[in-house]
């Protein structure tokens, strides 16, 4: 199993590479470059100063070279420094994706405990009124974006009740009650908006295994219907449902970052989307690595979780 | 031998009401402590939904719609849910057709067999574990408190079957049901298999039900039989009598199909031309006319019931021969 997981991580490295390849060129292919932004401050710039500020910046050099400047420093840990505020870019880093962590792990918590709950509830249920109720709801979760829902949620209840969601963060560590307070809404809201479809899937697939023939054996055997679900069922209904979870991580962080947006939450979504504003290219290359290795753990803990859920694939 | 289960005038539906399929359609049969019975018929003759109908498992759409499944002197079919589960696995026990899918692939085969010990007995894992392993040895699996740990991938077909076995027998049940258990194995793992599930239901002197399409099998294991055609039972007697004497023209072209011996028992009953019917849309009269030698136009009037023909309840369902 150790041998497994070194030799996963391992595989990470030539996808890192590319991952950091693409989004190291793509940035710099955004029009408008760090240089003009920093220089339309002032209002008299001369060639020369332009040339100066590029060559101080590490910008002058041929893009290749950069890449491998960069690459260079990468490896022995180093991120660069951000272009505007000389910070080293793991400083920002660090500092930014325990709250985005915080936010994702929330959402994904919120996410699993609606959506197998309640898609169990409803495949054993199923053409009930109940399980009518439960997918139409799920669709409408599918249909309506979070980032309506998130204004919606920052708008109207301040205009009705004169409440409106904490707008200055404050960590978790320093006062929990202000920072759930701040957190938890946007995370019900990508938690709800994610758990649409696993429940679909989780209802899907359990009305699939519920067909199977080793589940007539569990029920001839003198089982009741909850034990027949949770022992025998709800295991082989688990692999597709962690498959599709695993799937999600990409919209999970994408939902991050809008909804970062919306209640002011300063984590990684806030800070690429100040460090794309202002062509801010180590912090940028430095959010996409990090958010590349996310997904790739992601990825990881969904095959461990197969061989947790399927002996066949532990032994192979 | 007092009767252990009678199932008289058994009809079953598929579906709602007005537009419901019967698949099966008044059948009678008995059978006691230490005797087996043999179902035998074609591929859709309505066997598995008979077996599963007395162990209330028919499923979504699928009910009894006339008859009663006596057991023990109790109707089934009068008991509510949690009553039936105490006696599912319990003293009434089932074995189905297919090893390859009808183990749990995500739970240990330790478990699994100590499953009904555990629920039925309210004994711990541990203990429930410890007999299990003396079940798997009973079926003649090698090593087993070891395997007890393994998965149901880990076991081969006929292995598989055996696990099967004692997990039936786990609680002693009084009446064990086999549907079709040797179909999907090899012809030399078939005879073991039988043998060991005809030696144990001897030995505790439980009643055996077994399904078969192979009136080979029938020869060697049962003491009676009961052929089933299109969802009826068109002829039924003890074994012996069966063989000597067989006179429903199904039962004869079955007969006729057997090929000599066994030169592949695993054929499915061919012998007889046509195919059988659909049983949503059955001909008036007889369901067997349209593919029956012997058919006159007096075969078409009515649906013939079960008649005595010669002594020892030697039944059969044709008016157009004797
Ligand atoms: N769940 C169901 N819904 C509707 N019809 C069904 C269902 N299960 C069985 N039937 C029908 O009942 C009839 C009898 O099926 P059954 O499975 O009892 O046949 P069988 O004699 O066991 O055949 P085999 O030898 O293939 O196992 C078939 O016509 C089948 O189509
Ligand atoms: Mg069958």
């Amino acid at each position: 199993m150790r041998d497994y997981v070194v030799r996963r991580l391992l595989a990470l490295a030539p996808t890192l590479l590319f991952v950091s390849l693409i989004v190291f060129f793509a940035i710099r292919m955004i029009p408008g470059d760090v240089i003009d932004l920093m220089l339309s401050q002032n209002d008299v710039a001369s060639d020369a100063d332009r040339a100066q500020l590029e060559a101080a910046l590490g910008l002058d050099r041929p893009a290749l070279e950069q890449y491998g400047v960069w690459l260079f420093s990468v490896v022995q840990g180093d991120l660069g420094n951000s272009l505007w505020q000389n910070t080293p870019v793991s400083e920002l880093l660090a500092e930014r994706l325990p709250i985005t962590l915080e936010l994702g792990f929330l959402a994904l918590v919120v996410s699993i405990s609606v959506a197998l709950p309640i898609g169990i509830y409803s495949a054993m249920k199923q053409d009930t009124a109940g399980d009518y109720l439960i997918r139409s709801f799920s669709l409408i979760m599918l249909a309506v974006p979070s980032f309506w829902l998130g204004t919606l949620v920052m708008v109207f209840p301040s205009v009705w009740w004169r409440w409106a969601p904490e707008l200055e963060f404050v960590p978790l560590w320093v006062d929990p009650i202000r920072n759930l307070s701040h957190v938890l809404p946007p995370a019900i809201l990508l938690g709800l908006s994610l758990s649409a479809v696993t429940m679909r899937m989780t209802r899907t697939m359990m009305l699939e295994v519920l067909r199977q023939d080793y589940i007539r054996t569990a029920r001839a055997k003198g089982l009741s219907e909850t034990m027949v679900v949770y022992r025998h069922a709800l295991r082989n209904c688990m692999i597709p449902v962690v498959t599709l979870i695993g799937l999600q991580a990409p919209l999970l962080i994408g939902g991050t970052v809008v909804l970062e947006q919306i209640f002011v939450i300063p984590g990684m979504g806030l800070l690429l989307l100040e460090a794309v504003s202002s062509r801010d290219y180590p912090v940028i290359t430095g959010v996409f690595l990090v958010t590349g290795i996310a997904i790739l753990l992601i990825n990881l803990a969904v095959d461990l979780c197969y061989g947790f859920l399927d002996p066949r694939v532990r032994k192979g | 031998m007092s009767t252990l289960l009678r199932v008289e005038d058994l009809s079953i539906a598929f579906g709602e009401a007005p537009d419901d399929v019967r698949v099966v359609e008044s059948v009678t049969f008995d059978v006691a402590r230490g005797e087996t019975l043999a179902i035998v018929g074609e591929s859709g003759s309505g066997k598995s939904v008979t077996a599963l109908s007395i162990l209330g498992l028919l499923g979504h759409g699928g009910s009894i719609v006339d008859g009663s499944i006596c057991f023990g002197g109790v109707d089934l079919h009068t008991l509510d849910e949690a009553a039936v589960r105490r006696i599912r696995g319990n003293e009434i026990s089932m074995i189905f057709q297919e090893p390859m899918t009808s183990l749990n692939p995500a739970l240990t085969i330790g478990k699994q067999v100590a499953e009904p010990i555990r629920i039925h007995r309210g004994v711990s894992w541990k203990e429930a574990l410890e007999e299990a392993a003396q079940l798997l040895e009973r079926v003649s699996i090698p090593d087993p408190r070891q395997r007890l740990k393994d998965y149901p991938h880990q076991f081969s077909g006929g292995m598989r079957q055996r696990v099967m076995i004692a997990m039936a027998l786990a609680c002693s049940p009084a009446l064990i049901i086999a549907d079709e258990p040797t179909t999907a194995l090899d012809v030399t793992v078939q005879a073991q298999v039988l043998n060991l599930l005809k030696t144990l239901t001897r030995e505790m002197n439980s009643a055996l039900v077994l399904i078969t399409h192979d009136l080979g099998v029938v020869a060697q294991y049962a003491d009676k039989v009961a052929v089933m055609y299109a969802g009826g039972i068109v002829e039924t007697a003890t074994a012996q009598e069966l063989y000597r004497n067989p006179k429903h023209p199904y039962t004869l072209g079955l007969m006729a199909s057997i090929p000599g011996a066994s030169v592949n028992p695993r054929s499915r009953l061919k012998a007889i031309d046509g195919s059988p019917p659909d049983v949503a849309n059955l001909p008036d009269g007889c369901p067997f006319a349209p593919r029956c030698q012997f058919a006159h136009e007096g075969c078409t009037a009515f649906r013939p019931p079960l008649r005595a023909v010669g002594g020892g309840g030697h039944m059969m369902a044709c008016v157009g021969y004797d």
